[in-house]
């Protein structure tokens, strides 16, 4: 198998370590804090229905979606007070875990 | 003669089913660069050893017309023979007939060579190469998968139990492997999943290759499902047959006797290590240069590098090398390198295999990604390996043995049988620029010139603990030798530990965290 050469530097309680840097390291996802006004897909899944639409008001507990993923319908409901912003899938699309689903304002 | 009649009529029945799937499917198998099952238990054993079984069992399917279908030894051939004169059982799924499906009586061939190999206490070698469950048997072909995985787990740390995927091996199958010691993989040749491309694009709309989702690379660099790599079928077999050199028939034997050999000469130990413990070297070479013969088999090469595991010989015994890496990560511990130390670490211990483990590690690898993959648990795996192991334990600190990390590497604490350190070693909470930092953040601030003042800070840190000296005078590291004399350290204390004997608390089993 192909030896990946990257060597760089790796800092460990402040000391630099000159060593290869391995992909899994390079290629990892720095952590981002969520977002409470951010709807993730928390499964990966299908997009069966949308009850709202951009800009209008919802109240804690309204429907929002129906998100299909293991033949069973997950109904998203809203976990607070506000406004939509956008909503960023449309009915049938296939979502991945994580996926943004809409924004509120 | 009656008698003539009877041996023709049995040679030719043989021979049918010698065939296997018949020409057109082998072809095709030919086609996938492949060799044929009994190709590969021939390629496996040594000349003239094997001695097959169950060569005319039939399958027992019924519903779906299978009753009109014969399918020859029911798709799996199974055995015994040698590998350089030692017993091992075999089977081999045979991909020509019905694509190797597992139906109820193709288990049971199975099962039964499983049965054998254990009661005899001998190594089991599975090859697979099969499209799964055999759907038109239904919930017999899980049965059979399951009567499998629980021979795995009751055979397991009893004999030593070796899996070849050469062909796909998806869905319950790949269950089979993961239970074993050690799983061999092929490049372009196999396969392994819980779900495949297909049911993946279906459900979630993302589209991978059958390789990149579950080829020998991904599980050899990626998941470590995989212990060994190798480019072609011959490869694989060469290394399955170096690999039961190395290991004893069951767990009441050690492993065989070698003619003791001196490394090659030409490495020069005193040599590798840079004295900067931030430099990177291959620790590989350390172990090369203590090695009978300068030979090192390196299990999971290309897995979670900062740690490197495997076996070489002292004066002919088998022996479990465990070291940290400063070439790959600088030779941290993580959630990755640990789970596959411990497992090592285990095994040696299992089977009767002394463990040298060679400690320079700066600790353990910080990052939200490692704590949100629990590092904790994972971590926490070699020092249960290290602790609970009962083999003869032999530590030599190299270079750097920093905080957690040293603690973890086959410590004095954890029940080392001996600690041997280098001049080079520095046994510490951490590095000296932390250490400093820490310590003396009150001078180094209220300093007119903070750098130079956290620069003598580090140097005065360093004289006073960046050395093996503090240990050695706890008691903690036995000797500070030269690194020339390593060897002949080791095969000392490896000698003297012959009959080591220590009893742990009676138990039913520990509760390792995973």
């Amino acid at each position: 198998m192909e030896q990946d050469n990257n060597m760089g530097l790796l800092n460990i309680d402040t000391s630099l370590y000159k060593t290869r840097i391995s992909r899994k390291y390079r290629n990892r996802i720095p952590y981002k804090p969520g977002d409470p006004k951010s709807v993730l897909s928390v499964i990966p899944g299908t997009i069966l229905d949308i009850m709202v639409k951009p800009g209008q008001n919802v109240k804690k507990g309204d429907e929002l979606m129906i998100l299909e993923a293991m033949k069973m319908q997950n109904l998203l409901k809203s976990s607070e007070d506000g406004r939509i912003k956008l909503i960023a899938v449309n009915r049938g699309d296939k979502v991945a875990k994580g996926t943004l689903l809409l924004e509120m304002e | 003669m009656a008698i003539d009649k009877k041996i023709r009529e049995l040679k030719e029945k043989r021979e049918k089913l010698l065939r296997g799937g018949g020409e057109q499917a082998i072809e095709k198998q030919k086609a996938m660069g492949k060799r044929t099952a009994r190709e590969r238990i021939m390629a496996l054993l040594d000349e003239g050893s094997f001695n097959e079984y169950d060569l005319f069992v039939e399958h027992d399917a019924h519903d779906f017309d299978m009753d009109k279908k014969s399918l020859p030894s029911d798709g799996v051939i199974i055995g015994s023979g040698t590998i350089d004169g030692s017993p091992v059982a075999v089977y081999a799924q045979d991909f020509t007939v019905a694509g190797g499906s597992l139906g109820l009586m193709h288990s049971r061939k199975i099962t039964k060579i499983m049965d054998h190999a254990l009661k005899m206490r001998m190594p089991l070698i599975g090859i697979n190469d099969s499209g799964g469950a055999r759907i038109q048997e239904g919930v017999n072909s899980l049965a059979g998968y399951g009567e499998i995985f629980f021979r795995n787990t009751i055979s397991s740390g009893v004999i030593p139990q070796i899996s070849v995927i050469l062909g796909p091996c998806a869905g319950g199958a790949v269950y089979s492997p993961a239970l074993t010691d050690f799983v061999f993989v092929v490049d372009k040749i196999s396969k392994m999943f819980i779900t495949g491309p297909e049911v993946i694009k279906t459900v979630l709309g993302e589209e991978i290759s059958m390789e990149d989702l579950g080829g020998a690379r991904v599980h050899s660099e990626i998941t470590g499902n995989a212990h060994f790599f190798a480019a072609t079928e011959e490869e694989c077999f060469d290394q399955i047959k170096k690999l039961v050199t190395f290991i004893p028939w069951n767990n009441s034997r050690k492993a065989r006797m070698f003619e003791p050999a001196a490394p090659l000469p030409g490495t020069d130990i005193e040599r590798i290590v840079p004295e900067d413990p931030t430099l990177p070297y291959d620790v590989k070479d350390v172990i090369r240069a203590v090695a009978d013969n300068s030979d090192f088999f390196e299990i999971m090469e290309h897995f979670a590098k900062s740690i490197v595991i495997g076996f070489g010989r002292l004066e002919g015994r088998t022996t479990g090398f465990v070291a940290n890496q400063p070439l790959e990560m600088a030779g941290v511990l993580d959630v990755d390198s640990s789970d596959k130390a411990a497992r090592f670490i285990r095994y040696c211990d299992a089977f009767n295999i002394p463990i040298v483990t060679f400690v320079d590690v700066p600790g353990y690898l910080p990052g939200v990604d490692q704590e949100h993959a629990g590092v904790i648990r994972h971590g926490a795996k070699i020092l249960y390996s290290y602790s609970e192991a009962t083999v003869p334990k032999i530590t030599v600190i190299l270079r750097k043995a920093y905080g957690g990390g040293y603690i973890a590497m086959s410590s004095r604490h954890l029940r080392a049988d001996f600690v041997f350190a280098w001049p080079t070693a520095e046994i510490a909470v951490m590095g000296p620029e932390g250490a400093a930092n820490i310590i003396f953040r009150k001078e180094i601030m209220s300093s007119d010139d903070p750098d130079e003042t956290r620069k003598q800070k580090v140097e005065e840190y360093k004289k006073k603990f960046a050395n093996p000296y503090v240990a050695a005078s706890r008691g903690y590291v036995d000797a500070v030798i030269e690194p020339s004399e390593t060897r002949r350290f080791l095969i000392h204390s490896i000698t003297v530990s012959e009959n080591k004997e220590i009893q742990l608390p009676p138990k039913k089993h520990g509760l390792p965290p995973f």
